[in-house]
């Protein structure tokens, strides 16, 4: 096996099977045990059947990525070892129910006899074989007691009942070393989303659902009460755009939740925000495309339509956070800033990003709270669009002693509709300003991080989920590694200390075409070699480091 | 009376129906102010064409939305603050054709917004072309032979999407289209009411309505067979009355309320809690 303490380990089924379900609770096993514990999961377009399986990585250190091979395999069908077993270490071990496969090697688990010995209900045999596994991995009683009674809410006794005799019967095939580390809370990144902009003072999420975006949606309806919001789903995501927009003008805190297709029909929105000055919130999580494109799978191909994304000239707020901890710093970030700049602003993430766990740093919430907006004094008379000199007019609502007239029409500073050239110039000119002022935003924020080996003068650029193979990687090789965080205001000066000492720029992306490239061109930067992924998965560490050394 | 001018100038065709209803508007805001509705608590949403300039010509809070959005976008305002008071103007275009999805669903879900269409019949401000309630045979600059389609009946269709006040009045009228307008405000749900507009340039209907209007009072607002027969008296080609008023009226739930009754106020979130379940 690799390392001691960097396992992978793969539990796959049928759909409705329950495998991401034991994936979250043979990971929180580990996150108890002290271990740093990533999820990436890879499902198909289906309610029952087909093939499911996450991928469970352990170690020492944290880690966003996942392995090439597996040391451990929990199938909970014949199916799973015969798409993996050729995935598995040499030394790999897989655990599966006996009742269903018939094999000499590798843990075998009566699951189903067990369950209906002990009289549980069909599911419960995941329960058998979880505990089998903990069992094999070696795994404390006490330990698997407790992370079962916190995750099943069902028939926590019998399910009980039903583990410790498949623990009972299961030999240990490995001594875990122990970590002492107190366990973090995994959360994915649409979750870590949600936290953030709840943070931020989220009023009210409207969405449409859309994978891979719909678990914001999930997420923030179970906890509407918890978190005192309004959550609403509409008929398609032209009404989510246009009614946050509207309740962002009501002085309500709007975010809007989707993926690329949901994103093109959002654009009309996204252009009117920019227009009636009115912050919005917009995470837009890629998926494969064109078009439906591999639905449930990811990618990084809507970047250039992002930068793009509504008619007009005009500047948008555009994020790409890389885990949970950026996902719910920039959520909330991005909330504050829409509303200090009143722009829309766009949090772009991709299917591995959204629905992958990650372990995430609590402190990351102290940062964040409700920012102050430039807000109307109630004195004079009141001018929605006031020429001032920053180009950012104080607001006001609809309730406040004021006649407050938001537009989508070019108007004056009164918010009436114009079309003679003055006024135009005027109110195009109060924005560019505005504009200015979102630039030297960004050149105060953390818009570039650079990692890795800061002396070498290869360096690989990656942003969104694919930095975190891309780092591993980097780090292993002794690269340097540079992640462009803010995509627009693009963050050239930021950028451009990063190159610095750098003669060879390496893209790594899952795109077809490389868009990062193009956005750095635009900036006068060079990409020199591109490595690129377009089966819509994740680079492996190990597909990727093969990918490199060939440069 | 409150002075509810601007200094825009207006740029409606001489004679057109929309003066109409701008002057019923002011009639029936006025009549809300002086009873109580704080004129702040008022906001008119907008859509595009040339009823929408109507935000222009009030100095009332407006939001000028984009293209069949407006429903959207006023249904978003009222869910972020259920106090104003919003009244939707549009056209046939936007409420039809642009965004037919929207209306039908603000009017299912009993969103507590006031929607006034006015049906000109066609599109005017892009120098007419048919609509969904364009009569079948309309010659426009996209139809020079005729439109081939039949008019489809927006009444019969808030009935069908479970709207919770129908009304028609016409631009003539105003009076009578001012107490439609206060009792739509009133009416706590979703109403809906279609004011038949001449369009004096492109299609001027004006002796057409005079002669086929007439005023009807319902007796049994809540009956849904009665609002129906009213309903298709007029067929939205040439054939038949056009009964004006209120054709339909049955209170239910209304969803602003709905949404947001389990709001605590200053309650702050509980992300810790959340937390919890994340170990």
């Amino acid at each position: 096996m690799k390392n001691k303490k960097d396992y992978s380990i793969i539990i796959g089924g049928a759909a409705g099977q329950g495998s991401r379900k034991a994936g979250l609770i043979i990971a929180k096993l580990f996150n108890n045990l002290g271990y740093n514990v990533f999820i990436s999961e890879d499902y198909q377009s289906l309610i029952k059947g087909g093939h499911n399986f996450s991928v469970v990585r352990i170690s020492d250190s944290q880690r966003f990525s996942t392995h090439e091979k597996a040391d451990f395999l929990l199938a909970l069908d014949a199916n799973t070892i015969t798409r993996h077993e050729k995935s598995l270490e040499e030394k790999g071990c897989i655990v599966f129910n006996k009742d269903k496969v018939k094999r000499e090697k590798g843990v075998g688990i009566a699951s189903d006899t067990i369950t209906k010995e002990l009289g549980g209900l069909p599911i419960m045999s995941n329960t058998a074989l979880i505990a089998g596994f903990s069992k094999a991995m070696g795994i404390e009683w006490k330990v698997l007691e407790d992370a079962l009674r916190k995750e099943l809410t069902k028939g926590i006794e019998k399910n009980l009942e039903i583990a410790k005799k498949a623990y009972e019967e299961i030999k240990t095939v490995l001594t875990l070393e122990k970590i002492k580390a107190d366990p973090d809370p995994l959360l994915t990144g649409n979750e870590a989303i949600a936290l953030g902009a709840v943070k931020a003072g989220l009023d009210i999420y409207y969405a449409y659902p859309m994978t891979p975006a719909t678990s914001i949606l999930h997420y923030l309806a179970e906890h509407e009460k918890d978190f005192n919001i309004i959550v609403s789903q509409l008929e398609n995501e032209i009404a989510v755009i246009n009614s946050a927009v509207g309740s962002a003008y009501a002085g309500k805190r709007s975010m809007v939740g989707t993926s690329g297709g949901g994103f093109a029909l959002m654009t009309e929105g996204i252009s009117l925000a920019a227009m009636a000055e009115t912050p919005v919130l917009i995470i837009s999580s890629q998926r494969s495309g064109p078009a439906t494109g591999v639905p449930t799978y990811g990618s990084q191909a809507d970047l250039l339509f992002t930068l793009n994304s509504g008619h007009g000239d005009f500047v948008r707020f555009i994020v790409a956070p890389s885990d949970a901890n950026e996902c719910c710093y920039w959520s909330g970030k991005l909330l504050n800033l829409a509303w200090k700049y009143q722009t829309p602003a766009i949090l772009l993430v991709d299917k591995e990003l959204s629905e992958s766990t990650f372990e995430f740093d609590e402190k990351i919430l102290k940062t964040i709270k409700k920012e102050k907006p430039v807000l109307w004094s109630g004195k004079g008379e009141y001018k929605r669009y006031a020429n001032s000199k920053s180009g950012i007019s104080p607001m006001a609502f609809p309730g406040d002693k004021a006649v407050v007239k938001g537009t989508s029409y070019e108007h004056d500073e009164k918010g009436i509709s114009v079309e003679d050239s003055e006024t135009i110039i005027l109110m195009q000119e109060k924005r560019l300003r505005k504009f200015e002022e979102m630039r030297a935003e960004v050149d105060l924020l953390e818009a570039v991080k650079v990692y890795g080996n800061k002396k070498s003068k290869k360096a690989i650029v990656s942003w969104g989920s694919t930095k975190g193979s891309a780092l591993e990687v980097a780090e292993k090789l002794g690269l340097k590694f540079i992640q462009p965080l803010i995509l627009q205001p693009f963050p050239k000066k930021q950028f451009e200390k990063a190159l610095k000492g750098v003669d060879k720029l390496i893209l790594v992306e899952c795109s077809a075409s490389g868009q990062m490239e193009k956005l750095l061109n635009c900036n006068g930067i060079k990409v020199d070699k591109k490595i690129l992924k377009y089966d819509m998965r994740p680079f492996t560490v190990e597909e990727l480091e093969r990918k490199l050394k060939n440069i | 009376m409150e002075n509810l001018e601007t200094k825009c100038i207006n740029t409606w065709c001489p004679g057109c129906g929309n003066f109409g209803i701008l002057q019923a508007v002011k009639l029936a805001v006025n009549e809300l102010i002086s009873k109580g509705t704080p004129k702040e608590n008022i906001v008119i949403v907008s859509d595009i064409g040339c009823n929408s300039k109507i935000a222009d010509y009030l100095n009332l809070n407006s939001f000028y939305s984009l293209h069949g959005r407006s429903i959207v976008t006023a249904m978003g305002i009222k869910l972020a603050n259920p106090e104003l008071k919003i009244l939707v103007f549009l056209g046939d275009g936007a409420a039809l054709d642009e965004g037919i999805s929207h209306l039908i669903h603000a009017a299912k879900r009993n969103s507590d917004i006031n929607v006034i269409m006015h049906n000109n019949r066609l599109f005017a401000l892009t120098t007419g072309q048919f609509t969904a309630v364009s009569p079948k045979g309309l010659k426009g600059k996209s139809t020079p032979e005729g439109s081939i389609e039949e008019p489809i009946n927006p009444l019969e269709l808030m009935l069908a999407a479970n709207s919770s006040f129908i009304a028609r009045g016409y631009s003539a009228k105003i009076e009578h289209l001012k107490d439609l307008i206060v009792k739509a405000v009133n009416h706590k749900g979703f109403s809906f009411i279609e004011v038949m507009q001449p369009c004096v340039t492109f299609f001027n209907n004006i002796q057409f309505y005079n002669e086929k209007v007439y005023e009807t009072v319902n007796e049994e607002l809540d009956s849904r067979e009665k609002a129906l027969t009213l309903i298709k008296e007029w067929n939205y080609n040439g054939e038949g009355k056009i009964p004006l008023g209120i054709l339909f009226k049955k209170d239910r739930a209304c969803f602003e309320e709905e949404a947001t009754k389990h709001l605590v106020k200053d309650k702050k979130p509980e992300i810790e809690k959340c937390l919890q379940t994340h170990l």
